[in-house]
């Protein structure tokens, strides 16, 4: 039986040719904003901000297994730079900015509970949101401001779709890099026995830091892109819980233990959410309940584990049929 | 055989609330010797390893390898200053291949392997430990025994320079046993320092140069295992003060 070799670092004619078709499919999705500027395309946006939001959050808490619910944190954070700092910087620098603010605060968050594991970081992290919310939310009025933000800039919906696309890209390329490298198989170490990670040497900390400061920085730039699409935003929409648990169920849904995985939730996922808010707009927790359910009970390594089980399975029939 | 100390334990204590595990412990292990630590069942000898790897830490006391402290120091630094072990039970990587396993020994620790050079040493390593041709098995097809042996092969990948070996020839049975036997006997020859917590009597016997026997978090005896095998304290220990 053949079996991946992750720490080799050489390139695989089939890791080539998977390079090859997301170069291919990025390209193609690229040019949907020439086809359709209306609907599609803003479900497009939809699509490929949670592809974004996904991918990035199963690049840490894929193979840690540590489930962050701090992504409405990050993402509001973002949100929140570019609304208030319009006046004073331009619109891409205030992406930069939103991503380093994003990549220092979950330094900070990783050093106060990178050290515990399981329920404890899960609370810590949907706390966090909410923390931060109520604070915001306390600043604004002790200014004496409205309760949110205007974010007024001329940039198209076409514009957003294509920069959160190019986002969308770099996390690939990142999380492709993470896994060919030393810090990619500390990180499946560390995701097997943490104990077993120390105890060769690997700086799990560190590691772990390292993985959540870019996930969160991506997040956070991910809130700076759209915050114009919003054009006003407050704390209850900036940070809002159900954008950590939408996270958290596409990317399990889809498989977060591979970096394709989190798409293959998203985009099914998107949907049916577009289509409940659209008809059932008071059903959307009950989708929301019957994912977590399909999660636990049906796919407990999402979409990419089944496909995978039924490909071993099919692999197996072809190799010993008579 | 050196006679540097490899690893000095200086009034070490383990506290875990009211219980005290070890106690005061004081006694060295010489560079490149094989070295036992028995007692009964709960005597203390698992945890006077997880303090020697930073697993636990100490209650007062402090250990010094080779001149310097480690007592304080994380898991990891510890590992990168050359001290690997096994455990009491098996710890694998499951979503890992044999080679993997072996590998993650071998790029973070005291001797760390790039590329090429650390797949010749995984091959090494299987070679040695009795693994060739399983590389690409996934672990969870592996058999108990084999199990162990990629734990022995993870451990030994850094280069350590002293190995602490949990009861790894727990759950043997005789031929298995001879096997175990002369692996570790094996490593010693390479210049390591070899520190085995066991019950088997006769693996102490045939392995060790010196051992201690530790009862209740204090060290009891120590010396030639013939000599500290026949001591009175010691089969009290074992037996019970009735029936020594």
């Amino acid at each position: 039986m053949k079996h991946r070799e992750n720490y080799s670092l050489n390139i695989k004619r089939r890791e080539l040719y998977g390079l090859i078709a997301s170069i291919f499919a990025f390209g193609l999705a690229a040019t949907l904003p020439i086809f359709n500027t209306g609907y599609v395309l803003s479900l497009g946006v939809t699509i490929v901000m949670y592809t974004v939001l996904s991918t990035s959050w199963a690049l840490f808490s894929g193979p840690t297994h540590y489930i962050s619910l701090a992504t409405a944190a990050f993402f509001g954070i973002g949100m929140y730079i570019v609304g208030g700092g319009l006046e004073i910087y331009s619109f891409p620098i205030l992406i930069a900015i939103a991503g380093c603010v994003g990549a220092i605060l979950a330094a900070l968050i990783g050093l106060a509970t990178l050290r515990l594991s399981g329920v404890y970081f899960v609370i810590f992290t949907l706390g966090l949101s909410e923390l931060i919310r109520q604070l915001v939310t306390w600043a604004q009025t002790t200014m004496g401001t409205s309760s949110g933000l205007y974010v007024l800039i001329d940039v198209t919906e076409s514009q957003i779709y294509w920069e959160l696309l190019t986002i969308a890209a770099f996390v690939f390329l990142i999380g492709w890099c993470i896994n060919r490298s030393k810090i990619g198989f500390a990180l499946k170490i560390i995701g097997n026995d943490e104990k077993v990670a120390r105890h060769v040497g690997i700086n799990t900390a560190a590691v772990k830091i390292v993985l959540f400061m870019i996930s969160g920085s991506i997040a956070s730039i991910t809130g700076a892109i759209l915050a114009p699409r919003w054009t006003y935003i407050e704390p209850t929409i900036a940070f809002s819980p159900m954008l950590s648990f939408l996270v958290v169920i596409m990317a399990l849904i889809g498989g977060a233990h591979r970096l394709w995985g989190p798409i293959l939730g998203v985009i099914p996922f998107a949907l049916c959410w577009d289509f409940i808010t659209a008809k059932f707009p008071n059903q959307t927790a009950l989708m929301l309940g019957l994912a977590f359910l399909l999660i636990v009970y049906a796919i407990p390594h999402g979409f990419a584990g089944l496909g995978e089980k039924y490909w071993g399975k099919f692999k197996h029939w072809r190799d010993f049929r008579v | 055989m050196s006679n540097s100390v490899a690893l000095s334990f200086q009034n070490v204590t383990k506290n875990f609330g009211g219980l005290t595990a070890v106690d005061k412990v004081n006694f060295d292990i010489r560079d490149n010797e094989v070295f036992g630590l028995i007692g009964p069942n709960g005597s203390g000898k698992t945890t006077v390893l997880d303090l020697v790897s930073g697993l636990l830490r100490l209650s007062s006391g402090k250990i010094i390898s080779y001149d310097k402290k480690i007592s304080g120091k994380t898991s990891a630094q510890i590992a990168r200053r050359g001290v690997s072990r096994t455990f009491q039970l098996v710890r694998m990587l499951p979503t890992l291949n044999v080679k993997e396993n072996i590998a993650s020994g071998g790029v973070f620790g005291f001797r760390r392997y790039r590329r090429k050079e650390l797949d010749r040493k995984v091959n090494y390593m299987m070679s040695q430990v009795g693994l060739t041709g399983k590389g690409m098995l996934p672990i969870t097809m592996l058999t108990y025994i084999d199990q162990k042996r990629v734990e022995l092969a993870r451990a030994l990948m850094s280069d350590p320079k002293i190995i602490l070996l949990d009861e790894w020839l727990a759950g043997l049975n005789p031929t298995e046993m001879k096997i175990g036997i002369n692996l570790i006997s094996g490593i010693r020859y390479e210049g390591r320092t070899v520190v085995v917590v066991e019950h088997h009597m006769e693996a102490i016997r045939s392995l060790c140069d010196r051992c201690i026997v530790m009862n209740s978090g204090q060290t009891i005896a120590e010396g030639k295992p013939n000599e500290v095998l026949n001591d009175e304290r010691v089969i009290s220990a074992y037996l019970g003060v009735g029936n020594a």
